[in-house]
Order: structure tokens, then C-alpha cells, then sequence
């Protein structure tokens, strides 16, 4: 059977051909050879095709396929042009004037226009946090002409190329103004963007395949590719994202070369594909992922100061990170509030965290009355959940009355927004990753706002902490590591939460494939299959 | 799932009697006759035990992490191993039984006891009849696993939850179980004379009509049993089974699948427990069946 | 005949109907909203109460209920809240792999387990009755997915005989169809054998019992022209009625068989959208399944007639 299929591979390889060519033509999955396309398993699921509404990493990585960005990032996240030819910021910093490059065409063949960015940035701007704020700061956004648009700002912001070059999701993509018009909360119909990649919406199975083509009117610019910024050359006709849900399956689809890059393997699995000499486990995201353990500052008993540092005191990394991944090759302890190896990370006050447990207990026990504590955890994520169990394990050691409530993703978004005690169905603790994207820096980092009950979960209030944000935000670069420092130095004192060390996502894929790009999201430009 | 299946096979059960079956006066002949039953009694009875006995067989924490000893394979300190997080299989495995064992009984009963009430109801009364048995042949209509998986992913995840969700699934094909008993009972004569001189049917129903659906019953209960057990390792799989805090064989099966290729012993030992279990319990539902029910004694 | 399958076919119109109407009740009362789930991680209350009133879901119980039969009548079964895509498009895109993994797993059952509980009655109590008993308590006794990982290790890994996962179109060559399919129809086909070899030899023994066929074996018929020509054709009435109900068994295996091997098919469209509580998505594939075992258990009544000539409409 299998000889067969080869031999109906290798026949079919010119059809492929032509079929890719042709805009809106369904080629049938199979009738692909290896050479053109690159079959891919993500992470999870294609769930819907608006980068907007969804602000979930499935649809930003299928958007940065899709779309294209005025601003990219390069590998030490570094604001570089992309669509934009450049900025220019007027003397008085409050006029932003960005130019688009020639020669852009979105995939229904049309001009990209500065209108299309305008729409597009509005409607980015009414769901992306950062984009509120930049939106907040503007006076108006609008096109000069066809290829200009500019913003005019109210007060000086430092952050506005940074905003728009943003990879993490919600990013503000670039889609044809028609689109772009719809209602930020309600999902577009029509995935048309200017990126390398054009979307087959005809071959689209949510749940099982995304296939896309390499866009031929696409204009890369000349340079070389660096994470989101540089020159996006697409060496494969076709990209097809196979979402195999069992990762048993997929590693073993893997290993038998049914497909080529595994975005995402389960940690698990990593040394079951290490032994494979057909493929390469290196990861594409170096950084990878921090986990925190975040604390309901408005209930009992994390609402005290005590208790809190107490656990930040208990707290082994090691633990966590073990239980977590396993490879101590793959993960640093790390104690920052931001990612180790960025130039964020200055680890200022950490000698609060000294994994104390006696010191710990005693000091947990001066302020400990009793109360239950509840640990919402997902089981759809396997380290954060096992992250949960760890900590589950350290309070119970430390005499805490504790609970883990396991639910699905879903309901664990929900749970972790009701502010209410215990008992009616509020929570005391809850485990978040953070990407490195999601905490770059002050401005965009969601664990570090206190402004209360309007912030991530977990409400801390905390003036201090604010105003340092502020005062980093309108600072100039020299300026910026001294507040840097006191910020995390606050952090260690009122514990918004503990950071657990990061580890590095591995992504698995043939030896065929070639030409990976580092960045914090699998990228196919760059990439060659065979 | 499997018990319906089974329900319709002993539904589809010939209604004549070839040649009644003589049970032997000695054991020899019984032992011989029901060798099956006996040795699967025998696996389950180790099995219940070894998860009653759960404390007292060198077991630790089922719960208890140890991430520097994390996937380490049988030995002598870990009988069966450990898990990802560093949990010792065996004590798993054995606590895991527990609840396994649990949903498997509870949901047998509760179906039986559903079923029992509502079979008797719609097989005595007509007009009882009409409205549900159309009611049950819409559940009946849903298979029965994705009416389970969809009572528990839309409420939360609990043991309480998996069982009453699988009970309400189970229930409608012991229901026509028990109807059709039901409806062939209520023309026999002497039936028909107690309602003739004036006996209450509710009395009818229990002196008369009960005792002799309870053999079908009986048969029909532990292959839900089986049944339950099995389902319960696929809302599991599903990722809609009971809560991590609870480990069950399917549990444990599902949690470790991924390591199927390295660590096979993550799935070996639950999965072995399991279908031993499920394998015990459908032999021993094949015995009570040849010994309950004479005239189907020629079958498996 | 005709008349009676018109009958028959009415009859099944109310079983539907409340089928719709236990889906929906179930979704009504279940906790979760689904608005919630779709808004994501960033969203405001505000926005919430927005998607809730866009889809609808703010509505009393009795409009929601009325727009949704009224819909369901014209044929259309709404959209899907994930992904924006009509139901009825979707379960489309879905339906050739599940058809095509359930016809070939009837096949292959019925031509194994027929033959093989055929011959188990035929030598009652001797060795292939007792392998026969082997194989069908324990098909019962292994979850499927197990099964499943145990076929993928030895013919997809080890040998290398087989894919491991996906679905090819038919479209696309019996062969490559064919090859995609093999191990999860076998993984799937495991209960389903076990429970026919079952009927069919418990059939049998009841058969084999009466008189006619002593008498056919008075008559010197050879046995095998007594188990084919007249035990098994007798026997068949109960069997075709377990493989009708066996149905439901089989779309419920489904859909951990299409998890397992990463098929399309819409049995994994259903646990997607009921664990993401995609409310349109869960009542448009239940009814889809319940339609399935409905008339293919229309089509076993049906059968009955040619099998057994006594029966007639």
C-alpha cells in the first residue's frame, strides 16, 4: 500500500503545480510532493479566521502568514519598518508620519492603501490594549494620501512604532478597508490581507486543515529576514496546517515524515523525538514561556501582604520547572518579573525569593487563619496544570487548606474573573505563561498594571507601581533602567505574583526542513522543505 | 456503548426453550459448565480487593508529586513506575480502582433502578407508554457516550457528574429491557386473574411482574457495568472524565497516552486492570445469565 | 411496502423533532456561556453583554426556542459561533470520512463476525467457539483508544505499513483512500465484531435447534449447505437488527477512533464544538447523528422483509 501511494505522489507532483498557481482552485491535499509544500502541525486549532477578535496565538500565527505589519520586530525586538518605507516624528514629537512602500497588493489583487491601514488600525486599536492606549493618546489618525498616513498625537509617545510592530495577539494587521470596517466584536468573513501567504478559504476545515498558498504578488523587501522584520521570501507553494488534536498521533505522524514541522510537541514527547535522526528538536522561540503564580489581592487570604510573600518566599523553581518540562537543557531558573536574557530583566529585590520553606512556613504561619484557598487550573494546558499540582503540593505542605478546582480553558477564563469570596465561586490563586511578547516591557506587561479591579485578574492596587509605569513610558532611553529597577524591586516587595522560571517551547520538524527563523511565533517565509 | 449491545442480544434472545438445563448435583460438571464465571469472579474479586485493600498493599500518596522522580520505570521501589509528575503508578492504579470500580456500580444501578421504574411504568400502563417510550427512543436516537460527553462538558467535571450522565444514557435500553419483560408478563393467566378479581396494579406490578424481570435485570446490570467502566476511560480520553484530583484507570490511561511509545508502562498497568476488570465482569454477566435464565442457557 | 416505509418514515419525523428539543433544552440549562468564551481573555463585561445580544442568547427561553424548530425546518441549522461558517457547511465538509470509516467497519464486522459466530454455533463448546468467545468478550473489554495506539505502534510506527493519521478523499484513489483508513476501521470494528459474533452465534444456536434443520440433516444436506442456505438466513433477522442498533455504538466509537487517527470526520466536529460549547455546531451534528441511526434502522425493518419472506407490510 504504502509503494503505491509513493508512486501517486511522484505522478501528481505538475498538477500540484499548476493548481497552487490558480487562485481559489481547491487542490486536493494529496496531490502534493514534498519539494513545494510544507505541512505543519500547530499548536491547536484554527478556530476562526479574525486576529482582532481572537486574540488567541493560533490566529495571530495564521495572521502573520496572512498579513502584514507597517512595523516589524527583529530578533532583539527592535521596531524596524516593514510596510512602512519609514517614520518621521515632527520636531515637537507629536506628528507621526508613516509612508507606505511601493508595490503592495493585497491578495484580491488590490492597491494597499493608507485608508486600508487607517481602518485597519482603528479597528485594531478599539480591542488591543496597547492600541487603547495608543488610540487614547491620538488627536487623529488619518490618510494624507494614498500612500501617507499620519497620527497626530496629544502628548509625546515613545511607544507608537512599538504598538504598531506588536506580535503579540491582538497585532495590528493591515487588511483591506471594506474588512477592516466591520465591528471590532464581531468576526470578519474574509481573510484578505497583503501578507506572503494567501488563504484557501475553499480548503479551510476548521478542526482538521488551513491550507495556504505562497502569494505570488507579493513584494519582500531586500533585506534579510530577522523575526517579524527583514524580507519575507517564501520558498514553498503551499503551507498546509494539519491540526492533529492527540499529540501522540501527531509525534508519531512526525516520525513517519506525514508531516514536517510540529509547531508545538508536547514536552513530553521531546526526548522520544531527540532520538529520531531524521529530526530536529531545536526551538524556534529561545525564550519561551515564563509561569507565574498570580494571587486574588481583593480576597482572603492572598488580600494580605504576609501571605503572599510567604509563598514567594517557599517557592523552589526547580519544582516547578521539573514537573513542568523535565530537561533541565530547556529550562532557567529565572527570578525577574521579566524574561531573563532580555535587557528588561535587571532581577532587582529577588533575594526575596530564597526558597526558605521553613522561614516560609513560620512566616506564613503568623498570618495564616484558616481560610481555604482555592487553585483554578486548565487541564487543556499540560504545564500549567502541572505547575497547579506543584504549588497544590507546596501549600499543603506548608499547612495551607487548599483545593484544585481543573476545568477546561474555557471556563477557567471565565472562573478567573469573578471577584467574589471562596465559597461563591471566587478564587484565591490561578498559574499564567507569559510569552515574551506579552511582557516586553512595562507598557504592555499584564502582570505588573495595579490599577485595581480594572487590571488582569488577580486586582492588585498599588499607586506606586503605576506611576512608575507612567514615568517609564514618557522617559528617555537612559532614563528607562533606573525606573526599570525600581519596578521590579516593587514587585518583589508586594508580590503581584511569583515568577517560576521559563522554559523554552521546543518545536520538532524533519531534517528536510531548512531555513527556520528565530522569533518568539513559528514563521514559514524562509523556510525551504527537502 | 457495549450495554446496549448487550440489552438487544438478550432482547433477541430466543422466546422458546429448547431442552431446560440440568445443573449438576456435583461440582464438577458446575466447575465445568461454569469455568468462565468462576475464574472471571475470581479476577474481579482480587481486583476489588487490591483496590479496597488499597492502604495496606505498600501503597504512598496516589496524589503525591515528586518531580525529580519523574518517569522512572517499574522497579523496586516504584512497582509500576511513576507518571510525568513523578506519581507512583502502582498507587495510582490501585486508588484509581476505586473510583473505576465506583462509576461501573453506580452506574448499573442507578440505570437498573431507572430503568426498572420507568420500564415497569410504560409496560403497565398504556398511556404512560405512548409519551415516554417516544421520549426514550430519542435519547435512545443519540449514542449513548455523546450524550454522556455532552452532560458533563456542559456541567463540570466531577464523579458525581460522570455517573449520573452515563446513568441517564444507560437508562433508556433497560427501560425497553424491562418493558418488553413487562409486556409479555401482563398476558400470562395468571396475571390476567389478578387484575380480574381487583388487585391493585401497583401490587401487581410488585408481587407479580418485578421479581421476574429482576433475572434479565441482573444479567443486564453488569454489562452496564462493564460497560460504565469502559465509558468512563473514553470521557476521559475525551478530555471530559472526571477531575485530575481523582484518578481512575481511564485517567490514568488518557493523562499518560502520549508516552505510549516511551513509557509504555504509564498505560500498560491501568489499561491490563481495566479490560482484566471489564473482561471479568462481562464472564461473570454470561454465567448469571446461563444460570438466571435457563432458556438461554445455549448462548456464550 | 411502499406505504409502510411512507409510515414509517412520518414516524420518525416526531423522534426527530424531540431529539431537537432534548438538545436544546440541554444547552439551554447548561451552565457556561458560550458569549464568554468567544469574547476571550481581554474582554470587558460590556463586551460580553455585546456578543450575547449579537448571537442572540439574551432571548427568553420560548423565542429562542421558536427561532431555533423554525430554522431547523427551513433546513438551516445556523452557524457556528467559532468560526462564522454555516453548520450545514461544515458538517458537509465532514460527512465522506465518517461515512466512509462507518461502511467499511460494517463491512469488514459483518464479513468477519458472521462467518465466525456461524461457525461458533455450528462447534458449540469446541475450540473456535471458545477462541470465538476470546475475541468477543474481549472486544467488549479494551477501550478503543488503546486499541487504536496498540495498531498505530505495530503497523504505523514499527512496520511502517500504514499512515498513521489522516484522511484521504476517495476522489483521490482507492488505494490511498483505502490505506488511510485500514487501522482506525480496525481499531473501530474490534466492539463492533465482538457484539455480532455474539448475536449471530446465540442466532444460530437457536436455529440450529429446530426442527427443520434435523430435518434437513435427516435429508444428508452437507453442513455447510444447512448453516449458509437455511440456518444463517433464518438467523438473520437478529442479526440485522443488532447491526442497525450497533449503530449508535459505532458513531459514539467514532469519534474517539477519528480523535486517535486525526480523521475529519464529524464525530471529532462534535466533541470540538461541545467542548467548546459551540451551540449551533452540538445541535446540528447530535441531529445529524440521530437522523443516521433513525433511518438506518428504517433501512434494518426494511430488510427484514427480504430476508425473512413471512414478514410483509
Amino acid at each position: 500500500m504504502a509503494i503505491s501511494r509513493r508512486a501517486f505522489l511522484a505522478g501528481s507532483t505538475i498538477a500540484a503545480g499548476t493548481l497552487v498557481g490558480s487562485a481559489g482552485l481547491s487542490a486536493p491535499a494529496v496531490a502534493q510532493t514534498k519539494k513545494n509544500v510544507l505541512r505543519v502541525v500547530p499548536a491547536s486549532n484554527l478556530s476562526g479566521i479574525d486576529p482582532v477578535v481572537t486574540s488567541g496565538q493560533p490566529v495571530r500565527n495564521h495572521g502573520y502568514q496572512i498579513y502584514d505589519t507597517l512595523f516589524g520586530m527583529n530578533g532583539r525586538f527592535e521596531v524596524r519598518p516593514q510596510m512602512a518605507e519609514g517614520a518621521e516624528q515632527s520636531s515637537d514629537g507629536l506628528t507621526w508620519t508613516i509612508r507606505l512602500r511601493d508595490g503592495l497588493r493585497f491578495h484580491d489583487g488590490e492597491k494597499v492603501l493608507a485608508r486600508d491601514c487607517v481602518a485597519s488600525l482603528k479597528r485594531w486599536g478599539a480591542r488591543d490594549p496597547l492600541g487603547q492606549t495608543i488610540f487614547g493618546l491620538t488627536d487623529e489618525l488619518r490618510a494624507v494620501d494614498d500612500r501617507t498616513l499620519e497620527f497626530r498625537l496629544k502628548s509625546r509617545f515613545g511607544l507608537l512604532t512599538k504598538g504598531l510592530a506588536k506580535i503579540g495577539g491582538p497585532a495590528p494587521f493591515i487588511m483591506p478597508e471594506r474588512i477592516a470596517q466591520t465591528d471590532p466584536s464581531v468576526s470578519i468573513k474574509e481573510a484578505i490581507g497583503s501578507g506572503p501567504f494567501r488563504f484557501l478559504a475553499d480548503e479551510w476545515v476548521p478542526g482538521s486543515r488551513a491550507v495556504y498558498a505562497k502569494f505570488d504578488g507579493y513584494v519582500p523587501r531586500n533585506e534579510a529576514p530577522d523575526c517579524t522584520a527583514g524580507g519575507k521570501v517564501v520558498h514553498v507553494d503551499r503551507l498546509e496546517w494539519h491540526i492533529i488534536p492527540d499529540a501522540a498521533t501527531a509525534t508519531a505522524a512526525l516520525q513517519r515524515g506525514e508531516v514536517d514541522w510540529y509547531h508545538g510537541p508536547d514536552l513530553t514527547l521531546l526526548p522520544l523525538l531527540k532520538q529520531d535522526p531524521a529530526i530536529n528538536t531545536e526551538a524556534y522561540d529561545d525564550l519561551g514561556y515564563m509561569t507565574v503564580i498570580r494571587f486574588n489581592h481583593l480576597q482572603p487570604p492572598f488580600d494580605r501582604l504576609e501571605m503572599r510573600r510567604a509563598i514567594q518566599m517557599a517557592v523552589n523553581q526547580v519544582d516547578y520547572l521539573q514537573a513542568q518540562v523535565g530537561m533541565p537543557d530547556l529550562y532557567t531558573e529565572c527570578r525577574s518579573t521579566f524574561f531573563c536574557g532580555t535587557t528588561m530583566s535587571t532581577g532587582a529585590g529577588s533575594e526575596a525569593m530564597a526558597a526558605n520553606f521553613e522561614k516560609a512556613k513560620a512566616l506564613l504561619k503568623s498570618s495564616y487563619k484558616g481560610e481555604k484557598v482555592a487553585i483554578l487550573t486548565a487541564t487543556d494546558l499540560s504545564w500549567l496544570h502541572a505547575a497547579s499540582l506543584v504549588t497544590e503540593d507546596l501549600l499543603k505542605r506548608m499547612g495551607v487548606n487548599v483545593e484544585v478546582q481543573a476545568m477546561d480553558l474555557g471556563t477557567f477564563y471565565k472562573r478567573r474573573t469573578s471577584m467574589e469570596a471562596v465559597d461563591k465561586g471566587g478564587w484565591s490563586i490561578f498559574h499564567a505563561g507569559f510569552s515574551v511578547t506579552d511582557i516586553l516591557d512595562p507598557s504592555t506587561h499584564l502582570g505588573l498594571r495595579a490599577n485595581g479591579k480594572q487590571t488582569w485578574p488577580g486586582w492588585p492596587t498599588d499607586p506606586v507601581i503605576e506611576q512608575l509605569r507612567d514615568d517609564w513610558m514618557s522617559a528617555d532611553p537612559q532614563g528607562q533602567g533606573a525606573i526599570v529597577r525600581k519596578i521590579e524591586a516593587r514587585a518583589f516587595e508586594t508580590v503581584p505574583f511569583v515568577p517560576l522560571g521559563q522554559f523554552q517551547t521546543p518545536s520538532a520538524r524533519r531534517r528536510t526542513v531548512t531555513g527556520m527563523l528565530k522569533a518568539p511565533l513559528p514563521l514559514a517565509w524562509n523556510i525551504k522543505v527537502g | 456503548m457495549q450495554s446496549s449491545t448487550h440489552a438487544s442480544a438478550t432482547e433477541m434472545a430466543p422466546a422458546t426453550s429448547p431442552e431446560p438445563e440440568r445443573v449438576g448435583s456435583t461440582w464438577g460438571p458446575f466447575l465445568r459448565h461454569h469455568g468462565p464465571m468462576i475464574f472471571g469472579a475470581l479476577v474481579l474479586a482480587l481486583i476489588v480487593a487490591a483496590a479496597l485493600l488499597a492502604p495496606w498493599l505498600g501503597t504512598s500518596d496516589p496524589q503525591k508529586l515528586a518531580p525529580a522522580a519523574r518517569l522512572k520505570v517499574p522497579s523496586a521501589l516504584y512497582w509500576f513506575g511513576t507518571d510525568a509528575l513523578g506519581r507512583d503508578l502502582y498507587s495510582r492504579v490501585l486508588y484509581g480502582g476505586r473510583v473505576s470500580l465506583l462509576v461501573g456500580l453506580s452506574v448499573a444501578t442507578l440505570a437498573m433502578l431507572g430503568g426498572l421504574v420507568l420500564g415497569l411504568l410504560t409496560g403497565f400502563f398504556r398511556q404512560v407508554d405512548a409519551v415516554l417510550m417516544r421520549i426514550l427512543e430519542a435519547f435512545m436516537a443519540i449514542p449513548a457516550i455523546l450524550l454522556a460527553i455532552a452532560l458533563i462538558a456542559l456541567t463540570r467535571a466531577s464523579v458525581e457528574n460522570v455517573i449520573i450522565a452515563l446513568a441517564i444514557a444507560e437508562t433508556p435500553r433497560v427501560t425497553r429491557l424491562v418493558r418488553a419483560v413487562v409486556l409479555t408478563l401482563r398476558e400470562q393467566t395468571y396475571v390476567e386473574a389478578a387484575t380480574a378479581i381487583g388487585t391493585p396494579p401497583l401490587v401487581i406490578l410488585l408481587r407479580h411482574i418485578a421479581p421476574n424481570a429482576l433475572a434479565p435485570l441482573i444479567v443486564q446490570g453488569t454489562f452496564i457495568c462493564g460497560s460504565a467502566i469502559i465509558s468512563e476511560s473514553i470521557l476521559s480520553f475525551i478530555g471530559a472524565g472526571t477531575p485530575p484530583s481523582v484518578p481512575t484507570w481511564g485517567s490514568i490511561i488518557a493523562e499518560g497516552r502520549s508516552y505510549f511509545q516511551l513509557f509504555p508502562n504509564i498505560i500498560f498497568f491501568p489499561a491490563v486492570f481495566l479490560s482484566l476488570t471489564v473482561l471479568s465482569i462481562n464472564l461473570i454477566g454470561d454465567g448469571l445469565r446461563d444460570l438466571l435464565d435457563p432458556r438461554l442457557s445455549r448462548e456464550l | 411496502m411502499l406505504a409502510f416505509i411512507i409510515r414509517r418514515l412520518i414516524g420518525a419525523i416526531p423522534v426527530i423533532a424531540l431529539v431537537a428539543l432534548i438538545i436544546f433544552c440541554l444547552l439551554y440549562f447548561a451552565p457556561g456561556d458560550p458569549a464568554t468564551i468567544i469574547a476571550g481573555d481581554l474582554a470587558t463585561p460590556e463586551e460580553v453583554q455585546r456578543i450575547r445580544v449579537a448571537l442572540g442568547l439574551d432571548q427568553p427561553f420560548h423565542v429562542r426556542l421558536g427561532i431555533f424548530l423554525l430554522n431547523l425546518v427551513r433546513g438551516d441549522l445556523g452557524t457556528s459561533i467559532f468560526s462564522n461558517l454555516p453548520v450545514t457547511y461544515l458538517i458537509g465538509q465532514r460527512l465522506e470520512p465518517t461515512f466512509s470509516l462507518g461502511a467499511l467497519t460494517i463491512l469488514l464486522s459483518v464479513v468477519v463476525a458472521v462467518p465466525l459466530g456461524a461457525l461458533a454455533a455450528w462447534r458449540a463448546r469446541r475450540a473456535v467457539d471458545r477462541m470465538a468467545l476470546v475475541i468477543s468478550v474481549l472486544g467488549f473489554s479494551v477501550p478503543v483508544f488503546v486499541v487504536g495506539y496498540l495498531l498505530i505502534w505495530v503497523f504505523a510506527i514499527k512496520l511502517a505499513w500504514f499512515p498513521v493519521q489522516g484522511y484521504t478523499p476517495l476522489s483521490n484513489g482507492v488505494g490511498s483512500w483505502l490505506s488511510n483508513l485500514v487501522l482506525p476501521t480496525l481499531s473501530l470494528g474490534m466492539v463492533y465484531i465482538a457484539l455480532i459474533t455474539r448475536i449471530t452465534r446465540a442466532s444460530m444456536l437457536e436455529v440450529l435447534s429446530q426442527d427443520y434443520i434435523r430435518t434437513a440433516r435427516a435429508k444428508g444436506l452437507s453442513d455447510r449447505a444447512i448453516i449458509w442456505r437455511h440456518a444463517l438466513r433464518n438467523a438473520a433477522v437478529p442479526i440485522a437488527t443488532v447491526v442497525g442498533i450497533g449503530v449508535a455504538l459505532l458513531l459514539g466509537g467514532v469519534v474517539v477512533t477519528e480523535t486517535v487517527f486525526a480523521i475529519p470526520g464529524v464525530g471529532r466536529l462534535l466533541v470540538d464544538a461541545i467542548l467548546r460549547r459551540d451551540y449551533p455546531m452540538i445541535q446540528g451534528v447530535i441531529l445529524l447523528l440521530a437522523s443516521i441511526y433513525i433511518i438506518v434502522n428504517l433501512c434494518v425493518d426494511i430488510s427484514y422483509a427480504i430476508f425473512d419472506p413471512r414478514i410483509r407490510y
